[in-house]
């Protein structure tokens, strides 16, 4: 074993040196927006917590326990800087991980650049984040913006539809993942046009007026980028006012269970969605990953719960791989790491071009059954196939 | 396309019956009590989530679903019964706005009560029975709970009009609006008025939650949604008016439906636009009146502050000497949470500067504390200026914005004055956060970070301290200075100040420009120890917390804001490191400082 200097200064501290080194638990910090985004992160905490104790049962890693600490930003990417900091000085973190909003998974990439740390972001979707302000120190796992939007795209060039109108929240996620919908269904198909675009408030959408001001553009189908309750009054008003009655909806993230079973029986029909078809998908690892979600939580996991427990996988499979907790060791190994996620379908890799994780996601099509809304016609889709390649990553990559 | 339009304003129609009800009961409110009550929104929230409790246990049905929303507006009335009983009674003889420290404790406590008894998970309740479809207008669909909410706005107007016009409750709850010292003189019992009135406004915001149900989902972000758009309605209306109310609602809504036909993207900012536009033409809001004599306060007048006695300076020494040595011997993180609480105290004593001293509230401060950090970003990001050259300009960037922006607001006086403060600030959040190009939008700027020199943590603590404290103590010179005088002198009487021959507007203007200037300094202290810069710099919950800094801290004295900011900036660091129910306890502990405290954590040494 190298000797830092931390595990030197550890050893000059600690009585039974040698002893506690081994034993310690390995700490992680995690940050997350947990009271302000609740619906989304109290499952991911419960997939984390299942996550952790499995792998400590397991005998940890290398015999030492992981122990996470847990911090709360209230959805502030400056109070996420200053847990990050606390992190990293008081509670003596080997990395940092976390982050749901896209503002704050930046921040913490950014100061984990400056400090020369490892953030391994779960959640955040923004293609930034990787690519026009990547940094050597942050990887990402979830699949991003452009991966969901390429995987739409694929379905939504099939459709015969030529008028579209957009609806999505007016933050950087709504606006990329409308700008990149236009950019490549433009490109499948170049007889397109866009016919309305609405860009309501996040979480203050006025329904009413945003459903109608669609329909007033007479549009053949709709891509819609709107999630949580403001999905929710635009499904409701929606319905009432026949928007999608004759037309083909396109949606991100609609066939999430955090965002579809609020939706109860009014969850529409026949959308194309990406989503988490959690009941029905039946394979080895991803039954046995529901089974004891289900045991301990009683309940079914949501997308939240898998975000989490994969990253839990990827720190573990990371850990396995370095000889010790030295931050630039555990940067070049996060490097095409690769590790088995829960979804149990193809391996995820971190990409060394551009640090982005291959993890997949589902598209399907929205059915109602037994009064509650789910995916039909599923599949799964692998990442790899939905980023671009790594040179033209690679060249997106100011900071390489 | 005839048929669109019409639809349209039914749509807009149907936003405003609804903003009308949450604004009705926090204008008749403010109008009798004149507590700026930032817990209306919760109560609009609870209202939602008795709503949609009472909707899908009772059996369906038309009594069942209508008895329960009637009944939910009720025991949210209570509960507002209950708030004003136990926490708001105490505390009506506090200077101004303290009252609003109190209600914003009940935000917390709500927020993490709902989390507590409803689960994170947003709630989707059953349509109203028989009004699941629409109508047909013009060959475009209308949904028939919506035309239903239009005409329940509609008979909601009627019957508080009758009730202000034709009861002997209304008629004290008109004259109380006008002049409370004269209902009191006459020997109306003012407690139970003021009862009355928090069950009246509290039901009325249950009412328009569960209203909602039938038409949103239920969720944990609805009272802040809901809150400044009730607040922008009741100011644009004009405090304690009804029809006011009314008129700026159908105004707000019609805007906003036919806004977003032209400007998609407007619906960020487009009601503090209108505030800001009204307040500008017509300062005491569409149907407002200023209020007569003056009976802005039930509180006594302040004492004249004094400088601080020798006992007090030896303390101030003492401390400040620990400080110095302080990043001597602290950890890190202690030195960057000590950092944080030195611009905290920066910026909350250029927000008392206004508050204390110049007696004119903000309720917009983090305008000019964002717009300093985004002028020192700005400058290293497109021009690569160092950090020392940054810091230099951000005040002035910060002081134009307070000239510019303040010349406005210095016109007028209270909540209108402090309203109009937040409408430049969301003006000035709202253009962070779309001028995507030149800002980065909500992703902000990254890669602020200081040189190599000041990146050791003992550096950047000394480096904060001595301007954050030199800061503050040039502010507590201005106040003590003819300046100072002058401003504290225009609080107290205009009419006097003019007499004597102050021109209280440019004093006024320029106290509220310093205060800016220095803010600016704070926020761009403050983006070079983050490193990066976000729109929430600038956004409401910043406002708040200078707000609650003050408030706490205790607005008569010049300590308080030091003390607030070092409470509440430790509070919150400390709370949120130890409990995932941090806002509960953050709230609780301001209701419990409110009760025992109530001129404030420095006037708990006055008195003793």
């Amino acid at each position: 074993m190298i000797v830092t200097r931390r595990t030197a200064i550890a050893a000059t501290l600690a009585v039974p040196a040698v002893a506690s080194a081994q034993n310690d638990p390995i700490r992680i910090g995690e940050i997350n927006s947990y009271t302000s985004q609740p619906a989304f992160l109290v499952p991911y905490r419960n997939g984390w917590t299942l996550a952790q104790e499995a792998i400590n049962a397991a005998g940890g890693i290398n015999g030492r326990p992981l122990a996470t600490i847990h911090r709360d930003d209230a959805g502030k990417p400056e109070d996420a800087v200053r847990h990050a900091g606390e992190l990293l000085n008081n509670e003596r973190v080997a990395l940092i991980t976390g982050g749901f909003l896209s503002n704050v998974g930046l921040a913490l990439g950014d100061f984990a650049n400056q400090n020369k740390k490892l953030f391994v972001a779960s959640e955040p979707l923004t293609d930034a984040l990787v690519w026009s302000r990547g940094n050597r120190y942050t990887y990402r796992l979830r699949c991003s913006t452009y991966m969901q939007a390429a995987m739409l795209v694929e379905e939504a060039a099939k459709l015969p539809a030529k008028r579209w109108a957009l609806v999505a929240p007016n933050y950087e996620y709504g606006q990329s993942a409308v700008r990149w919908f236009k950019e490549m269904l433009s490109r499948a198909r170049p007889d397109v046009t866009y016919v309305a675009e609405q860009f309501p408030a996040l979480g203050r959408i006025d329904a009413g007026a945003t459903v109608q001001a669609l329909a007033a553009s007479n549009p053949e189908a709709i891509f819609n980028v709107t999630f949580g309750a403001d999905l929710t009054n635009f499904v409701r008003q929606g319905n009432t006012r026949g928007l999608f009655e004759r037309r083909a909806v396109v949606s991100m993230l609609t066939g999430e269970p955090e965002y579809l079973e609020p939706l109860g029986d009014e969850a529409p029909e026949g959308w194309i969605v990406t989503g988490y078809p959690v009941e029905q998908i039946n394979n080895p690892v991803h039954n046995a990953f529901r089974d004891a979600y289900r045991a301990r939580f009683r309940e079914l996991p949501k997308l939240g719960s898998v975000v989490a427990y994969d990253t839990v996988l990827a720190i573990a499979a990371l850990l396995r791989k370095v000889p010790n907790l030295e931050t630039e060791a555990m940067v070049d190994a996060m490097a095409g790491l690769k590790f088995q996620g829960v979804f149990g379908y193809a391996e995820t890799e971190f990409r060394a071009a551009d640090h982005q994780s291959t993890m997949g996601g589902f598209i399907g099509r929205t059915v109602l059954r037994g009064g509650k809304g789910a995916m039909a016609d599923w599949r799964f889709a692998d990442g790899r196939a939905y980023l671009p390649s790594e040179d033209a990553a690679r060249a997106m990559r100011p900071a390489g | 396309m005839l048929g669109n339009l019409v639809v349209q304003a039914l749509s807009g129609l149907a936003s405003a019956a609804s903003l009308f009800l949450v604004s009705a009961g926090l204008t008749v409110i403010f109008g009798v009590t004149r507590i700026v009550n930032f817990a209306h929104g919760s109560f609009y929230m609870l209202g939602a989530y008795l709503g949609w409790t009472l909707a899908t246990n009772l059996p369906r049905g038309h009594v069942p679903f209508w008895g329960g929303v009637v009944l939910a507006a009720v025991i949210v009335g209570l509960v507002g019964v209950v708030v004003e009983l136990l926490l708001l009674r105490r505390i009506y003889k506090a200077p101004e706005l303290f009252q609003l420290l109190a209600t914003f404790g009940v935000v917390l406590v709500v927020q993490d009560a709902a989390l507590w008894i409803w689960g994170p998970q947003d709630l989707l309740g059953p349509r109203a029975p028989g009004l699941r479809g629409a109508v047909y207008i013009l060959d475009s669909r209308f949904p028939l709970y919506d035309l239903v909410l239009i005409g329940i706005g509609i008979a909601v107007f009627l019957l508080l009009w009758l009730l202000f016009q034709r009861t002997r409750f209304g008629i004290l709850v008109r004259a109380a609006t006008a002049d409370r010292e004269m209902v009191g003189a006459l020997g109306v019992n003012q407690r139970l008025l003021f009862t009355g009135v928090f069950f009246l406004g509290s039901a009325l915001a249950g009412l328009a939650g569960a209203l909602q149900v039938p038409r949103e989902s239920v969720n944990l972000q609805m009272d802040l949604a809901i809150i400044a758009e009730a607040f922008v309605v009741v100011v644009v209306g004009g405090l304690g008016s009804l029809p006011g109310a009314a008129l700026a609602a159908l105004l707000l809504g019609q805007m906003q439906a036919f806004g977003i036909l032209v400007f998609p993207q407007i619906t960020l900012v487009l009601v503090f636009l209108v505030m800001a536009a009204v307040l500008v033409v017509r300062p005491y809001g569409l149907l407002g009146r200023a209020p007569a004599g003056h009976a802005a306060s039930l509180a006594p007048v302040e004492p004249p502050i004094a400088p601080l006695s020798p006992r007090g300076r030896l303390v101030a020494g003492v401390a400040l000497v620990l400080a110095l040595l302080a990043p001597l011997v602290l950890a890190d993180y202690a030195l960057v949470v000590m950092t944080e609480i030195c611009l905290a105290i920066l910026f909350a004593a250029t927000l008392h500067f206004i508050m204390g001293p110049g007696g004119m509230a903000s309720f917009g401060h983090a305008a000019y504390f964002g717009i300093g950090a985004y002028a020192a970003a700005l400058l290293v990001k497109h021009l690569a200026a160092p950090m020392e050259l940054s810091l230099l300009a951000a005040p002035f960037a910060a002081g134009i914005a307070g000239l510019a922006f303040g010349w406005f607001c210095v016109r007028l006086s209270g909540v209108y004055a402090a309203m109009l403060t937040m409408a430049f600030a969301q003006i000035a959040w709202s253009t962070a956060f779309q001028w995507v190009d030149f800002t980065g939008g909500d992703n902000g700027i990254l890669g602020v970070w200081p040189p190599a020199w000041a990146v050791p943590k003992p550096v950047q603590a000394w480096g904060t301290l001595i301007l954050c404290l030199g800061g503050a103590f040039l502010l507590r010179r201005a106040i003590f200075a003819p300046f100072g005088a002058a401003l504290r002198a225009q609080r107290d009487s205009v009419l006097r100040a003019e007499a004597i021959g102050i021109d209280t507007m440019r004093i006024r203007w320029f106290a509220f420009a310093i205060a800016a200037a220095f803010a600016g300094l704070a926020g761009a202290l403050f983006a070079f120890t983050k490193g990066s810069v976000f729109p929430t710099y600038m956004a409401i919950p910043r406002s708040i917390d200078g707000l609650m800094m003050v408030l706490l801290g205790g607005v008569q004295t010049v300590t308080g804001p030091i003390l607030g900011a070092i409470a509440y900036t430790g509070l919150h660091e400390q709370l949120m490191r130890v409990t995932e129910l941090w806002r509960a306890v953050l709230g609780a502990i301001i209701i419990a400082l409110v009760l025992f405290f109530p001129r404030g954590l420095a006037g708990l040494g006055a008195r003793s």
